[in-house]
């Protein structure tokens, strides 16, 4: 689903941020990136959705391999992931459910469908009764169901998270990574980037990455045999 | 094609004072270039008619035969050069000389014999009023056997070329200037539309959308403004002259075609303008 080999990401102001980074989330997995700030989680995320390409080494994502991608085949990709973020990235002057159907009709989906496609998913995060609402009229949590709708709508392969609730109080957090949760119990692999080590624990099947100075120095699914490999 | 149309509405509606002030600044800073052309139209037209005075005078030796003028006549006329070709006989220079030159009523009066000879008046087409070929044409009138001199104004017609050219200089690096600016403010005050918009256009981004679909929106939302902007700027343009017309001196406004070329060349300011902004501002995110 993601394969990072040996990757290597290098800023030209502030160095590298990631370094040799191998690993591998499989398909309907949820996976952690975690580490502190500035360990790399969000840089390798980027390299994910390509809003960067690395120095060195190979991402693979969904059968594409990135680093060989032309410009115009990054849309392409970018609608098999659905990417949520820690401030949620809405559009102020639009109700929630012109949010989520924003993503479908910038794709050129047709228009009779999105109507049936947003309510499906805005039911989905627990929304339906809130979409006519203004991301200022919903609390944090709310707002990141909607972020987290419109990521959805697409039919996503892999829902990737970055911090997805890090601007959010202890109970949205909690509902946040349970949508999460239910959302990868229904197939879509879930990468999300975060500090949170007790998000991590209370999840004792999932597969941790720890990342420490863009390294990788903890990977719970790691193959012996496949690191060795050239 | 419904999607871009609403998104154009649509950044209208969202950002109501933004949209107002580029349409106005760009009607403003099309207003300034109006108002060089409507200058430009004006002195072009006063050389025009100066330049319709442009002629050539073949006079012609006595006892010419008709028929030789008249077949003459038909060849000069055949000059790519020539408008027109009037054969002026001695008497009807004669009969001209007595209505315009009123002040020799008696000399005209006391005479025996009619002392004017007959004459070639050649009228030139208006691309060919210049002392080149005013030259050359006068060079092959004076080749006819019977002509026993040309004449044209030399000097009037070569400053008459020099000013065209100083006119048309002026005009050019004017015109190049007001344009190069009117370009430069309608390409910012379209970025500002662009930067406001910035995070909608990450977000597209991010949801797969293609470059080609982010920029029309945009591409139609500038064209739309260039065409307002345009037709303020018309209608800026058509005051300014009304008053100078009415308080100043009598001008000419542009035709019709002028003026839609007007409209139109703001349309596509503002179209490259907003080519020009989004492209910059994709590749830099």
């Amino acid at each position: 689903m993601i394969r990072f080999q040996d990757v290597t990401k290098e800023y030209p102001k502030t160095g590298a941020a990631l370094r040799g980074a191998t690993f591998h989330v499989r398909k309907g997995e949820f996976a952690f990136l975690t580490g502190h700030s500035g360990a790399g989680k969000s840089t390798a995320l980027k390299l994910v959705y390509l809003a960067d390409r690395p120095t060195h080494g190979e991402v693979r994502v969904s059968g594409f391999a990135t680093n060989r991608m032309a410009p115009s085949d990054v849309p392409r990709l970018r609608r098999r992931l659905g990417i949520v973020f820690q401030d949620f990235q809405l559009l102020e002057e639009r109700t929630a459910e012109e949010n989520v159907a924003f993503a479908l009709e910038v794709t050129g989906a047709r228009r009779a469908g999105i109507g049936p496609r947003v309510m499906r998913v805005l039911t989905q995060v627990g929304l339906a009764g809130k979409a006519k609402q203004y991301p200022r009229e919903l609390s944090g949590g709310e707002q990141q169901r909607v972020a987290i709708a419109r990521a959805l709508v697409n039919d996503p392969v892999v829902l990737l998270a970055d911090e997805p609730s890090g601007n959010l109080d202890e109970r949205a957090t909690r509902g946040v990574f349970q949508l999460l949760r239910d959302i990868n119990a229904s197939g879509t692999a879930v990468l999300m980037a975060t500090h949170d080590l007790d998000l991590v624990r209370s999840l004792p099947g999932g597969h941790l990455i720890e990342l420490q100075s863009g390294e990788v120095v903890f990977d719970s699914a790691a193959d012996p045999a496949a690191e060795e490999a050239p | 094609m419904s999607l871009v149309l609403r998104e154009t509405v649509n950044a209208f509606r969202r950002a109501p004072l933004l949209s107002a002030l580029s349409v106005t600044t760009i009607a403003f800073s099309l207003f300034v270039f109006g108002l060089f052309g409507l200058v430009a139209v004006n002195i072009q037209r006063a050389i025009g008619s100066v330049s319709e005075r442009v002629e050539v005078v073949a006079y012609l030796k006595r006892g010419v035969p008709v028929e030789t003028v008249t077949l003459a006549l038909s060849d000069i006329d055949a000059f790519p050069e020539v408008e027109q070709v009037t054969h002026v006989t001695e008497n009807e220079a004669l009969a001209r000389a007595r209505q315009d030159l009123t002040e020799f009523q008696d000399i005209f009066q006391d005479l025996e014999a009619n002392p004017l000879p007959a004459s070639l008046d050649v009228r030139l087409r208006p691309p060919f009023r210049d002392a080149d070929h005013v030259a050359e044409v006068a060079r092959r009138l004076q080749s006819f056997a019977f002509v026993d001199d040309v004449r044209y104004g030399r000097d009037w017609i070569e400053k008459l070329d020099r000013l065209r050219n100083i006119a048309g200089a002026v005009g050019l690096a004017v015109g190049a200037a007001f344009a190069l600016v009117a370009i430069i403010i309608i390409g910012t005050t379209i970025r500002m539309a662009v930067l406001q918009r910035s995070r909608e256009i990450a977000i597209m981004r991010l949801v797969g959308a293609t470059d080609r679909f982010i920029r029309a929106p945009f591409l139609l939302e500038g064209l739309v403004k260039g065409a307002l902007g345009g037709v303020l700027a018309l209608g800026l343009s058509a005051a300014a002259w009304a008053l100078i017309d009415a308080a100043l001196l009598r001008s000419v406004f542009f035709t019709p075609l002028q003026a839609a070329s007007g409209v139109a060349a703001g349309a596509l300011l503002g179209f490259l303008g907003s080519a020009l902004s989004v492209g910059r501002h994709l590749r830099g995110v």
